[in-house]
């Protein structure tokens, strides 16, 4: 995708995190996609949470398939690798990345039509196997890059820029993760950076699937009168009743907890995940509680935003494999090659 | 007795032990017999069969075995086909010394199968129509189903052991070492008594009827050589999932395919055997953790992209897969090619087109791989012609990948993946390590001013790469979107260019690096025969028998694409080249006309597309068609 390097413009001294970088430090380059879209705040957002998060920008990965949503790994961490992989499939590639190396952050971006048309297959395994990685939908319910053709979440009577209304219903992500067992399930607003900068946090955290599917309005063909993901239609319909902050595990914990907590979940590095407001009877650890949740609020044409469903315990391909600790990539030849001798004892059989 | 007589034909039942005594020629011949087994799947034949074959390899003898088995699991017609070869030709026969017909259903094709004055073994319990009877050819009833009957009561047990009772009677049939057979049975079924009795008592119930009632041994017979010092007897598809434990492989991406599935099978297997470490915990206690990984992908398409992932991120990975596999794969062939990130990819090829015979053997994916994917692309191939080579081509394709920084596809195919093959055993250089490729870790990376991966190419045309997690100084952008030298977004002319024509000078630099061919001058020779792996038996066969009529020929078998010089300086050096492969299309010798840009003059076909491996005796028919003056 075409990038611009961005103007070195001298600034006030930044502030720094835990490991001398600046939030500058977790840029990339400079945005070409329309001015105003959805996903330059993810990646914003992005940028902050890795920054918050004291992340090595060399222990990142960056993947993405092919659309507006998968240009967007460009535009962060510049000092972490970056693979624009083709259309649907980068979570296989993932999933070959974490097999290699289980070490890495890996973060895929892809779109509505990457994950939920041309990479279904792809993506509902992903989520079979419990890959290791955030995975997050920036969903804004066209095909930008082609200049405005419905996704497969354009709602039903949602219209084109030209008033011509969609036909055919829609695919959820949240509800489709759901329903797979998928071990990490949110929704969030890309204009909601206070609420989508701890959910990726936690993301980050999370051992196994975490998939986000962040409303992300297209600027140019999906934010008119008739459309059903435009800034103006997520700001009245969005139900945000789930609210959650993430407490690293080296944060004064006690000092911040919230007085009106009502779930926490503490993650695998001792990072704590705490909820601290959430609907009537509502756990976030249960999954058909966050099926039934869903359902009724889409059912009122609410679209409910939060960390919907989390669940540590699901095992990933190396819990499941046994993988050794140290990531595959390392093991030296002389433990993989059985040798001479063995080859010899081994053809005994073939006599 | 049971006799079942058939409905519409009221012709009484013969005796079993007069039948075929007619005056015909006799075949008189020692270690040179080609043998079937007709039978049904699901039968649980496959035992007997290659007891048989285990014991004539054990006498020291050439031999070989060929399953033509249909994409069904139980109920269809099924042969199996065994070639003994004192002389070591061991390509499939097309007429038979000796069939043994345990399937009604295709006595018509069976009998038809036998060679004149040959033998037909069948089960004389039943009712053998007399108008397929052939008077030029012997039959010997034996009444199977009613010996065992008595002797196995339990219907699934007698299904099987009536298998070992037909493998008792050939035995006795064909002089084969009765000790040989009984030591291998033993050793088959070391682990249940019962079992190993049971398939005692069997063969020797079949091996006793032919000596009472057969004049055994028939003329068609084995004598003991010592023809298989330092061989053994190996599959390929075994030998290829070997091949990638030895060359250090930790990622398997694969989608489940005939004749394919058995090369991650075996390597999960040969994993479980070879690849674990004992690892202390904290509590003092022991674990045993797996330094291998193997993914079920959820297509074909996916498990090239886990391999291509994988390889990325710095490990060995390959998949294993079919042409219909292949057909899925292109697009990630494609963008492992132009962002040249190492994969391997081993491709057992079966008949196409599209589902095509799943069982059945072909050579029909060679355009498909050379120039699989959209855009231009060339990919490098290797062509082993039995298992010995499947197992060092695989540890080669692995080198190959990470030297070149490309996709590397292994063709072998269902006749070299599926069947039993006696190869010269394998052989392991302790001091072998593997080539990584120009890889740059955070030392070299400290040592430059700034890292550009398609920068700073070497003799072969080969820019470094680094790896995901060593170091942001090494960081670039993977892309399949067009990129120039430096590794950035590109729409200029000049900056694709430069890419891609470096991209077009590594494939070629490749053309050193592939297994070099094996030719064979003849002195006075005028023409020349080239062809690729499994052909390979058939057609040497084929070129001693023209050699022996007094038209010597020129020998050349091709393990690597791209081509090297020498192949071209081959073709020139003969008016006339006949390329012989297993499809329609003449697909090698097509790739021969673009690549070595020979003339098509220069080239002729033999060609054998039907889905059994190819005959020697189709070969020399081919060959003495092309070059007839």
């Amino acid at each position: 995708m075409p990038s611009i390097r961005k103007p070195l413009i001298p600034l006030a001294p930044h502030a720094t995190n835990a490991l001398g970088l600046t939030v500058r430090d977790y840029e990339g380059a400079m945005s070409t996609l329309c001015a105003g879209c959805g996903h330059d705040s993810i990646t914003a957002a992005l940028v902050q949470t890795f920054y918050e998060l004291d992340m090595p920008p060399e222990k990142i990965a960056k993947l993405s398939g092919i659309g507006c949503s998968s240009k967007t790994p460009t535009y962060f961490v510049s000092g972490a690798h970056g693979f624009n992989s083709v259309h649907g499939r980068m979570p296989p590639i993932v999933t070959g990345a974490n097999a290699a190396n289980k070490n890495n952050i890996y973060i895929g971006i892809s779109g509505d039509g990457d994950s939920l048309s041309i990479g279904t297959g792809h993506f509902v395994h992903a989520i079979r196997k419990n890959i290791n990685m955030v995975y997050i939908i920036e969903n804004n319910g066209v095909y930008g890059l082609t200049k405005g053709q419905f996704s497969p979440t354009a709602d039903v009577g949602s219209t084109t820029k030209r008033g011509v209304p969609n036909e055919v219903p829609p695919i959820d992500p949240v509800e489709l993760a759901l329903s797979l067992g998928a071990s990490f399930v949110a929704r969030s607003f890309s204009g909601d950076k206070r609420q989508l900068i701890p959910i990726l946090k936690a993301a980050v955290e999370h051992h196994g699937f975490a998939m986000i599917d962040v409303i992300s309005p297209c600027i140019q063909f999906n934010n008119h009168q008739g459309s059903t993901k435009s800034y103006k239609y997520i700001r009245e319909h969005e139900i945000n009743e789930i609210d959650s902050v993430f407490l690293r595990s080296s944060s004064e914990i006690t000092a911040e907890l919230p007085a009106d907590s009502r779930v926490s979940v503490t993650m695998h590095d001792g990072s704590i995940l705490m909820f601290r407001t959430l609907p009537e009877n509502y756990d976030p650890r249960d999954r058909t509680a966050a099926m039934n949740y869903v359902h009724e609020a889409k059912a009122k044409g609410e679209v409910p935003t939060g960390l919907l469903y989390i669940d540590r315990e699901i095992p990933d391909i190396h819990d499941l494999n046994d993988t050794t600790e140290e990531p595959l990539i390392n093991i030296p030849f002389q433990k993989l090659c059985p040798g001479r001798n063995a080859l010899l004892k081994f053809q005994e059989s073939f006599q | 007795m049971t006799q079942q007589l058939d409905q519409n034909n009221l012709v009484p039942p013969m005796n079993p032990a007069s039948l075929g005594n007619g005056s015909h020629k006799i075949l008189d011949k020692v270690n040179d017999l080609a043998i079937r087994f007709a039978t049904v799947n699901g039968t649980g034949s496959a035992s007997a069969n290659n007891l048989l074959l285990k014991a004539i390899f054990r006498m020291g003898i050439p031999v070989s075995g060929k399953n033509l088995f249909p994409s069904n699991i139980q109920g269809l017609p099924t042969w199996y086909e065994i070639r003994i070869n004192g002389s070591g030709f061991t390509s499939r026969a097309n007429l038979f010394d000796l069939v043994v017909a345990m399937n009604s259903q295709t006595y018509e094709t069976d009998i038809a199968s036998v060679r004149s004055g040959g033998y037909f073994i069948f089960d004389s319990s039943w009712f053998m129509p007399p108008q397929l009877m052939r008077s030029d050819i012997n039959f010997l009833g034996v009444p199977f189903s009613d010996l065992f009957a008595e002797e196995f009561p339990e219907s699934r047990e007698r299904i099987l052991m009536r298998n070992i009772g037909y493998a008792g009677v050939v035995a006795a049939a064909v002089t084969m070492d009765p000790d040989v057979v009984s030591q291998l049975l033993d050793e088959t079924y070391s682990t249940s008594e019962r079992i190993r009795n049971s398939n005692h008592r069997a063969f020797e119930l079949g091996y006793n009827y032919a000596i009472e009632n057969f004049n055994c041994p028939l003329p068609i017979r084995l004598e003991r050589m010592e023809q298989n010092e330092g061989k053994i007897i190996i599959d390929g598809n075994t030998a290829t999932a070997l091949g990638c434990v030895y060359a250090g492989a930790t990622v398997a991406a694969w989608y489940p395919i005939t004749p394919a599935t058995s090369v991650a099978e075996n390597f999960t297997k040969l994993c479980s055997k070879y690849r674990h470490e004992t690892v202390k915990l904290e509590d003092g206690t022991t674990e045993e953790r797996n330094n291998f990984i193997v993914l079920q992908a959820e297509d074909e398409l996916a498990a090239l992209g886990m391999v291509v992932g994988a390889s990325w991120a710095g490990a060995r990975a390959f998949t294993s897969t079919s042409g219909p596999g292949i057909s899925l794969m292109n697009e990630i062939l494609g963008l492992a090619y132009y962002t040249e990130i190492p994969a391997v990819i081993i491709d057992v090829q079966r008949t196409g087109p599209s589902t095509g015979m799943p069982t059945r053997v072909q050579q029909a994916d060679i355009m498909e791989c050379a120039y699989a994917s959209h855009g231009d692309t060339k990919h490098i191939l290797l062509f082993p012609s039995d298992p010995n080579e499947c197992f060092q081509f695989s540890v080669e394709a692995f080198d190959l990948a990470e030297h070149f920084q490309t996709p590397v596809i292994v063709l072998s195919d269902l006749d070299i993946g599926m069947n039993d093959w006696v190869v010269d055993k394998l052989e392991w250089d302790d001091s072998y390590t593997w080539n990584r490729g120009r890889v740059l870790n955070a030392e070299d990376l400290e040592a430059i001013a700034k890292y550009y991966r398609y920068s700073d190419e070497d003799a072969d045309f080969v820019t470094p790469r680094t790896l995901p997690g060593v170091s942001s100084k090494g960081a670039y952008f993977t892309r399949g979107s067009g990129h120039d030298r430096l590794g950035a977004y590109t729409e200029s002319p000049e900056g694709y260019r430069q890419v891609v024509d470096r991209l077009a000078k590594k494939h070629k630099a490749a053309a050193k690096y592939v297994p070099k061919p094996l030719t064979e001058i003849k002195p006075g020779a005028r023409f020349g025969v080239i062809t690729l792996g499994s052909c390979e038996m058939a057609v040497r066969e084929a070129v001693a028998n023209l050699e022996e009529q007094g038209m010597p020929l020129d020998y050349l078998r091709i393990r690597g694409f791209p081509f090297s010089e020498e192949i071209k300086q081959f073709i020139d050096s003969h008016e006339i080249n006949v390329v012989v492969e297993q499809n329609r299309d003449a697909q090698l010798r097509s790739l021969l006309i673009l690549e070595t840009e020979s003339f098509p003059t220069q080239l002729r076909s033999v060609l054998s597309y039907g889905g059994f491996p190819i005959c020697a005796d189709d070969v020399v028919e081919g060959l003495l068609n092309e070059l007839k003056d």
